[in-house]
C-alpha cells in the first residue's frame, strides 16, 4: 500500500507538517487495555457510585424502561447507521422518525413535530429563538418564574448572544401570576413570545386559562414546556392554545444515565412548520410508485441556509427518538395513561403520609401532578443524609427548609412507607 | 430487506384494545382521582399493539437500514469507524445508568471520575488545558466554543469584535453557529490547491483587524488537505487580537501526528461520535466536548444542565482505554494511508482536482469521463446496489460534483480493494451502460425518492398522511 | 441563456421591478429561478407591510437551496401573488409573468440604482 501511495514510511505521510508542531513520542495515556481490563476498570469506578431509590425529579424522572427497548435499540442497523441522507437505504430510520413525529404531535396536541432535538433545555432555547425570528421586529420574551431554573439558565445563555431580552413574569402562590403578565403586556407594543412550564418546576399543574388570548393579542407566540409523559393525561399545550410545545422526552422511559442522553421535542402549529429548526421527515413516493419517507424541508437547515439557517442544529437524538417511539408503541394510548395515573397516585399517597407525620407541610396550596414541595420542621440536610444512608434519593432541596419529592409508577407502597419511617 | 411485507407504520398495525405493556396495580388502598379540569379532553391517538407486533415491526424496520456493522461507509467528514461493543456494555452498567444527575456528590464519585479522566485524556490528545462535556453534539460544541470566544472579548470590554473568518470550504454548521452566537461570517478564499490563501487572509486582517473575534477552521481542511501555513495563519490572527477556533470534525488524522493546541488553536470542539468511535445512532446522540487553552475555562457557558450526553462520554473513554498510548498514535497514520491508497487507485477514472498527499479524506470532482452525463448522484446511488454506503456527495461546495471519501483506519486492505474494484466497475458502467447507473439504485427496498413532492406538500404526521390525497 | 426582459429594472441579487405608474411589480429573474431549481415554497410578506430597498422581504425555497428575496426598491405592499401559495412552481414556468408582490413605490429615484436589461444580461454573463 505504501508503494502505491508513493511513500516509504507512514511517517512520510506527514512530511508537510511543520516540525515545530509535529507530535513525536507518546501521549501520556494509560497502556492499552484488553476488553476484560476495560470492563474491570469501569466496574471498579462503578463501585464508587451509589444508585439510589429515586424520589426526586426536577426535570428527570425515574420511569420504568420496558425490556424490549434496549434489545431493539442495540440492533446495529439502528445503532451504527448514519443520518438518513440516502433515503433508499435508510427507510428504517425514516419510518421511525415519522412515527415519532406523529406520536409527539398527538401527545402535545399540536399539528406537527420535528425529528427531535438534543434535550428539553436546548429545545426550549430554540423555541425562544424561533419566536424572536418569527416575530420580525420583537426581541422580548417573557418567562414565568415557575420555569425550571436549569432551563432558564440555558435559555438565558442563548438569549445573551442573540440580543434577546428576557423578562421574568412573577409567580404568586407558586403559580404564574396572570394579572402581572397582563400588566407587563399592557406596557409593551408587542412581544415575541411568552414561555411557561407545565407542570411547573414545583410540580404544580397551573391553570393557563386566558394566557393564549393575552399573548396573541400582542402578536406573540405562546411557548409551553411540558413533561412529556404527563401529557398522556394532562390538558395539552395544544388545548391551552400554545403555538410551540417543547420539553424533554426523558420521562418516556429513558434511564437516568447521570444526565444524558435524553431527547428534546419540539412541536408547533402547521403555519410555523417552515420556521421550526431541526430535521423533519416527510412522506413521498419513490420512482417505483411506492410510499417512502425522506428528510424534507432541508432548505431551512444549516447545510443549505448556512448563516441564514433557523438554527445551527445538525443532528437530532435519533436513537433516543427511536427509544421513546418504541416506548409509546408498547405502552400505547392506554399504558401511558395508566403509568401517569400510578405516578399521580403514588405522589399523593406520599404527600398525605408526609403531612400526617406532623413534620411536613405542603408549601403551595395548589394542585400537583407527581411532584410536590414540602416544608420540613427539622434539619433538612441531616434528613437527606439519612435517606442516602438507607439507599434513597429523598427529593431535591429547593429552599433551606424545603424538599421537592417526585414519585413514578416504579415506586412501591413499601418503598414509600420505608421513606416515611426514616422521617420519624 | 423486506419493504414489501413490512413497509407499514406502527399505527397501521394498531388494533383497539391490544396491550403491549404491563404495569403494577394501584396498591395504595385509595383511588386518587385526577380532577377532570386537569385532564385532556380526548386521549392521545397512540397505537395499541401487543408486544410481539411491536418487536416484529421494529426488527423489520431495522432490516431496511444500513449501518457500519453492515458494510463499508466511506462518508467523508463523518469518520464512520467501528463502534466497539465493549463500549455499549460499560455504558449500560447499572452502577452508572441508574444515577440521577442531581444525586449528592458522594454517591456519584465514579461517574465524576469518568468525566475527569476523559477530559484529562482529551487534553493530552489535543494539547489544550481544560474541557467541558456539556455540549450534546458537534454543532452544539461549535456554538459553545464561539460563546467562549465572545465572552472572552466581552470580558476585555472589546465590543468591536463581531467577525469570524472561515475558509470558503467550511461546513454549513460553521456560519450557522456563528449566527446563533450573534457573530458574522467573513470568508477567506482558498488557493487552487484547496488551502487557505494566506495573502487574502493578510488583506482581510489588515482591513478588519479590530473587528475580528476569531478564525474558525479545521485542519486538515474539508478537502482533507493539511494547512501547512497554520503557524503563519495563527500568528496573523493572534496579532490582530482574534482567537483561533478548531473545528474537530477532522481530528482523526491528527491522532499521532499533531495536536491542535500545539498548532496554536485556543478553542476547539471534538466530535466523540467521529474520532472516538461512539455510534452515530441514525443521527444522534453524539457529543461535542469543547476544549480551551489555559485562562479561557472561566468562559465556559451553560449550554446544558448536567454533563452533556454522559453515556456517550463513557463510550469514548472506554475506546481511549482500549487503544492505549501504543495504538492511539497509529490512528492518524493508518487513516491517512487508507485514504491515499484509494485516491491513487482511482484517480485515473475519477477527476482529482487537487493532486498530492491528502490526509484522512479526499475529494473527487465526479467521473473523469463525464461524456455520458453520469453524475456524482448517479454513482452514489449505484454504489448502494453493490452493498456500500455512498461517500459524501455535493460537499464541499467548491466543486460541482464533489464525492468525498473517508475510509478511516479500521478498514482492512481487502475491504478497501473491494471498494476500489466496485468504483472501477461503476466507472466502466458509466461508459458502456450509462442508463443503468442513471436509474440506480435497483436492489434497494425503495428507488429514488421525489424530493420536490415532499417539500412542496409536507406530510409529516400520520394524521396528515390519512388526509393526504397524493 | 437566461431570459432577460427589456424595460424592467434588475438588482444584483436577481430581483426585477416592472414599473406601472406609482406601482412596481417585484419578482425574480429567469436566471434566479433556473439557479434555484424546482421552487417548492415562496415566503411572502403581507399586504400593508413596508419593505425597504436592500432588506429581506421574503424567501424562495427549492429542495436544494433557499434564497432570501431582497427588496430592489422601498414601498408598501398592496398586493401579494396568492397563486404562488398553492403553485410555487409558477416561478419556474415564467418568473416574469408570475410576479411576487406589487408595491406602491415610496421613492422612484431608487430605480436609478438598478440595472437595465442590457447591463443585467452582461452582469449574468460574468
Amino acid at each position: 500500500m505504501l508503494s502505491r501511495v508513493g511513500v516509504d514510511t507512514l511517517d512520510a505521510l506527514y512530511d508537510e507538517v511543520p516540525a515545530s508542531i509535529r507530535f513525536r513520542g507518546d501521549y501520556q495515556l494509560p497502556e492499552e487495555m484488553s476488553e476484560l481490563e476495560v470492563r474491570q476498570l469501569f466496574e471498579q469506578l462503578g463501585s464508587q457510585n451509589k444508585p439510589l431509590t429515586c424520589f426526586a425529579g426536577a426535570g428527570v424522572y425515574d420511569h420504568y424502561t420496558p425490556s424490549v427497548i434496549p434489545q431493539l435499540l442495540s440492533r446495529s442497523e439502528f445503532l451504527t447507521s448514519y443520518t438518513p441522507y440516502q433515503a433508499e437505504i435508510s427507510q428504517g430510520t425514516l419510518h421511525y422518525i415519522f412515527e415519532y413525529q406523529s406520536m409527539m404531535a398527538e401527545l402535545t396536541g399540536m399539528d406537527i413535530s420535528n425529528a427531535s432535538m438534543y434535550d428539553g433545555t436546548t429545545a426550549t432555547a430554540e423555541a425562544v429563538m424561533m419566536a424572536v425570528a418569527a416575530g420580525k421586529k420583537q426581541n422580548k420574551v417573557l418567562v414565568s418564574e415557575t420555569v425550571d431554573p436549569k432551563t432558564l439558565e440555558v435559555v438565558k445563555t442563548y438569549a445573551h448572544f442573540q440580543g434577546i431580552d428576557i423578562e421574568m413574569i412573577p409567580a404568586k402562590d407558586g403559580v404564574t401570576d396572570l394579572s402581572a403578565l397582563n400588566t407587563q403586556l399592557s406596557t409593551l407594543s408587542g412581544v415575541a413570545g411568552v414561555l411557561v412550564q407545565q407542570p411547573n418546576y414545583y410540580g404544580i399543574v397551573e391553570d393557563y386559562e386566558g394566557f393564549a388570548e393575552a399573548i396573541h393579542a400582542k402578536k406573540g407566540l405562546f411557548i409551553m414546556n411540558s413533561v412529556a409523559a404527563d401529557l398522556a393525561v394532562l390538558k395539552t399545550p395544544g388545548e391551552w392554545g400554545a403555538d410551540i410545545a417543547v420539553g424533554d422526552g426523558q420521562s418516556l422511559g429513558i434511564p437516568l444515565q447521570f444526565g444524558g442522553p435524553y431527547v428534546g421535542y419540539m412541536c408547533c402549529t402547521e403555519k410555523l412548520i417552515r420556521k421550526m429548526p431541526g430535521r423533519i421527515v416527510g412522506k413521498t413516493l419513490d420512482n417505483r410508485g411506492q410510499r417512502a419517507f425522506v428528510l424534507t424541508l432541508q432548505a431551512r437547515e444549516q447545510h443549505i441556509r448556512r448563516q441564514k439557517a433557523t438554527s445551527n442544529i445538525c443532528s437530532n437524538q435519533s436513537l433516543m427518538a427511536l427509544f421513546v417511539t418504541i416506548y409509546m408503541s408498547l405502552m400505547g394510548k392506554q399504558g401511558l395513561k395508566e403509568a401517569a395515573e400510578l405516578s399521580y397516585a403514588g405522589a399523593h399517597y406520599l404527600c398525605e403520609k408526609l403531612v400526617a407525620t406532623g413534620h411536613f407541610t405542603q408549601v403551595y396550596d395548589q394542585p400537583f401532578f407527581n411532584e410536590f414541595v414540602v416544608r420540613y420542621d427539622g434539619d433538612v440536610e441531616a434528613l437527606q443524609r439519612r435517606f442516602v444512608e438507607n439507599g434513597i434519593f429523598g427529593g431535591v432541596k429547593v429552599a433551606p427548609d424545603q424538599l421537592m419529592f417526585a414519585v413514578t409508577e416504579k415506586r412501591t407502597k413499601e418503598e414509600i412507607d420505608q421513606l416515611i419511617s426514616l422521617t420519624l | 430487506m423486506n419493504n414489501k411485507l413490512y413497509g407499514n407504520l406502527i399505527f397501521e398495525l394498531s388494533q383497539e384494545g391490544r396491550r403491549g405493556y404491563s404495569l403494577p396495580k394501584n396498591r395504595f388502598g385509595k383511588n386518587y382521582e385526577i380532577p377532570t379540569g386537569m385532564r385532556r379532553k380526548a386521549d392521545a391517538q397512540l397505537p395499541e399493539c401487543d408486544e410481539m407486533t411491536v418487536v416484529r415491526h421494529y426488527t423489520n424496520l431495522s432490516a431496511n437500514n444500513f449501518g457500519v456493522d453492515n458494510g463499508f461507509y466511506p462518508l467523508g467528514s463523518c469518520t464512520m469507524k467501528y463502534n466497539p461493543k465493549i463500549n455499549e456494555e460499560v455504558a449500560a452498567l447499572p452502577q452508572f445508568a441508574g444515577l440521577h444527575p442531581l444525586q449528592p456528590a458522594a454517591t456519584v464519585k465514579g461517574a465524576e471520575a469518568v468525566c475527569t479522566l476523559l477530559c484529562r485524556s482529551l487534553c493530552e490528545l489535543t494539547g489544550l488545558h481544560a474541557f467541558t462535556l456539556k455540549p450534546f453534539a458537534g454543532a452544539h460544541g461549535e456554538l459553545t466554543g464561539l460563546m467562549v470566544i465572545k465572552k472572552y472579548h466581552e470580558s476585555r470590554n472589546d465590543d468591536a469584535r463581531h467577525l469570524v473568518i472561515v475558509p470558503d470550504s467550511a461546513h454549513g454548521t460553521n456560519p450557522a453557529s456563528a449566527a446563533v452566537c450573534g457573530l458574522e461570517i467573513i470568508e477567506v478564499k482558498s488557493l487552487s490547491d484547496g488551502t487557505v490563501d494566506v495573502d487574502a487572509l493578510r488583506d482581510l486582517v489588515a482591513q478588519h483587524g479590530p473587528e475580528i473575534a476569531a478564525m474558525m477552521m479545521t485542519n486538515p481542511n474539508t478537502l482533507g488537505l493539511f494547512e501547512r501555513q497554520i503557524p503563519t495563519i495563527e500568528k496573523m490572527v493572534h496579532e490582530c487580537g482574534g482567537l483561533m477556533y478548531y473545528d474537530g470534525a477532522n481530528l482523526n488524522p491528527m491522532l499521532g501526528a499533531a495536536r491542535p493546541g500545539d498548532m496554536g488553536f485556543d478553542v476547539m470542539h471534538i466530535n466523540l461520535h467521529k474520532t472516538f468511535s461512539t455510534p452515530h445512532g441514525g443521527g444522534g446522540p453524539g457529543a461535542g466536548p469543547v476544549g480551551v487553552r489555559e485562562g479561557l475555562e472561566q468562559f465556559f457557558p451553560v449550554v446544558s444542565p448536567y454533563h452533556g450526553n454522559f453515556a456517550v462520554a463513557m463510550r469514548a473513554y472506554a475506546y481511549i482505554l482500549s487503544l492505549g498510548r501504543e495504538h492511539v498514535k497509529e490512528v492518524g497514520p493508518l487513516a491517512t494511508l487508507n485514504a491515499n491508497y484509494i485516491k491513487e487507485s482511482l484517480k485515473d477514472l475519477y477527476e482529482l482536482p487537487i493532486d498530492g498527499l491528502c490526509k484522512h479524506e479526499f475529494v473527487f470532482d465526479g467521473l473523469k469521463d463525464k461524456s455520458t452525463g453520469v453524475t456524482t448522484m448517479d454513482v452514489a446511488k449505484r454504489l448502494l446496489d453493490y452493498g456500500y454506503h455512498a461517500p459524501t456527495i455535493y460537499f464541499p461546495l467548491l466543486f460541482h460534483e464533489s464525492l468525498m471519501i473517508e475510509p478511516t483506519e479500521n478498514e482492512s486492505k481487502e475491504t478497501i480493494d473491494g471498494f476500489i474494484a466496485v468504483m472501477r466497475q461503476i466507472a466502466e458502467e458509466a461508459k458502456t451502460n450509462p442508463d443503468l447507473v442513471k436509474s440506480a439504485p435497483h436492489h434497494t427496498p425503495i428507488g429514488r425518492v421525489d424530493d420536490v413532492l415532499a417539500a412542496k406538500h409536507p406530510v409529516v404526521t400520520y394524521k396528515q398522511l390519512q388526509n393526504d390525497t397524493n | 441563456m437566461a431570459k432577460v426582459i427589456e424595460g424592467l429594472y434588475y438588482s444584483e441579487s436577481h430581483e426585477y421591478v416592472r414599473v406601472e405608474g406609482e406601482y412596481g411589480y417585484i419578482g425574480i429573474s429567469d436566471y434566479a429561478q433556473h439557479a434555484l431549481g424546482n421552487v417548492v415554497y415562496v415566503d411572502m410578506p403581507e399586504v400593508d407591510d413596508e419593505i425597504e430597498a436592500g432588506e429581506d422581504f421574503g424567501a424562495v425555497e427549492s429542495v436544494k437551496a433557499a434564497s432570501d428575496l431582497i427588496a430592489p426598491v422601498s414601498g408598501v405592499v398592496v398586493e401579494v401573488n396568492e397563486a404562488l401559495e398553492d403553485q410555487p412552481e409558477l416561478l419556474n414556468q415564467d418568473s416574469y409573468e408570475n410576479w411576487i408582490i406589487k408595491v406602491e413605490l415610496s421613492d422612484s429615484t431608487e430605480l436609478d440604482n438598478l440595472m437595465d436589461a442590457q447591463a443585467y444580461a452582461e452582469f449574468c454573463e460574468k
